[in-house]
């Protein structure tokens, strides 16, 4: 299997995100920390495994959220995205 | 719309049990599975859910399935595409029966759905089982009004390896007897000796024929392989198409 099919995109993030978020967050539109870029949180490329979500910026590949499930509970890493548009409707 | 959020959206994520009502091939490697969810909310045709194994032991295999049903049918379909050496899709197709229960949470996601208030054209590009959440868009807008499906007419190109690998075949065939749908296949390993569609990897010929031209202002939806969905969400934009209307959606060969 090729390393480029193992990346998914914010899509399959969804349900670990609505594990922390009230509403669903593959619309919300993330600023990168890195390049100041914004993209729906659907578009992110998904480098997560069983552990966790890894999402990274497409335009510059900062890695805009982490999530990892610990026996104790998660940890959420945001520090790669400096604002998050949650709508007010899904659009 | 209305200006209210759909249910769809806004509940709280908790797993649920539902009852299988049917499982039913489609494919020598897809499966598709009849669902009754008792308080479904409701979804929007592109949304998926996850399905949670649990062994004996606690051990516990998740996995996200697009649906493949409409929000207008009274049952959940999963059309699962299955890996030999999976954890959960061989189960999936192999094992499980009517009347067994399947623990699963959703609908989710919001980004990659399409409603037909949201008006089209709409070019829908597939690749494998990367069809299913299409279908469900395509079906969906099967239910509107004449008048209604008149002004969103839709292009489905679909990539698959052989002629039998077409999951819906005969359903996407039924479908494209709607004058303003057009359903087009490419195969790219195996054709039958009579094929006379298109035999190679979606390219951007292929996409100038189906698709519409920038002008039309599409809707592009594409769902596959991430190598597919990245190529021609590249070629889409090349052609000219708005980015900001190209959604996509990769799909990974989790089992």
């Amino acid at each position: 299997m090729r390393v480029e099919e193992m990346r998914l995109d914010g899509n399959a993030a969804a349900g670990a995100l609505r594990e922390i978020f009230a509403h669903d967050m593959t619309t919300a539109l993330v600023t990168c920390a890195g390049c100041a870029r914004a993209s729906p949180m659907g578009v992110l490329m998904n480098y997560g495994g069983p552990m966790g979500v890894i999402l990274r910026c497409p335009h510059c590949d900062t890695v805009m959220l982490r999530i990892v499930s610990t026996p104790g509970g998660r940890y959420m890493d945001a520090s790669g995205s400096s604002v998050m548009l949650i709508p007010e409707r899904p659009t | 719309m209305t200006a209210e959020l759909p249910a769809a959206t806004a509940s709280r994520l908790d797993w649920h049990v539902a009852s299988v009502t049917d499982v039913r091939r489609e494919t020598a490697r897809t499966c598709s599975i009849v669902l009754d969810v008792p308080q479904w909310p409701g979804h929007r045709a592109g949304q998926h859910v996850d399905v949670r194994l649990v062994a004996d032991d606690g051990y516990q295999a998740q996995r996200s399935y697009s649906i493949a049903s409409p929000p207008e049918d009274a049952s959940l379909v999963l059309t699962v595409e299955r890996i030999d050496d999976g954890e959960v899709s061989p189960y999936l197709c192999d094992v499980l029966q009517a009347h067994d229960g399947l623990e699963l949470r959703g609908p989710i996601g919001g980004y990659f759905v399409w409603d037909i208030a949201e008006g089209g054209p709409l070019l829908l590009v597939a690749g494998g089982s990367g069809v299913v959440p299409l279908a469900a868009m395509l079906r969906h807008r099967a239910h509107a009004a004449a008048s209604v499906r008149a002004s969103v007419p839709a292009h489905l190109l679909y990539s698959a390896r052989t002629w039998d690998d077409i999951i819906y075949r005969d359903d996407l065939e039924q479908l494209a007897k709607f004058s303003d749908v057009t359903v087009a296949f490419t195969i790219t390993r195996e054709a039958p000796s009579d094929w006379r569609g298109y035999r190679r990897r979606i390219d951007r010929a292929m996409l100038e024929e189906i698709g519409w031209p920038p002008s039309a202002t599409p809707r592009a939806y594409v769902c596959g392989p991430t190598p597919l969905v990245e190529s021609v969400a590249t070629l889409l934009v090349e052609i000219g198409h708005d980015p900001a209307r190209v959604r996509t959606e990769r799909f990974g060969p989790t089992g």
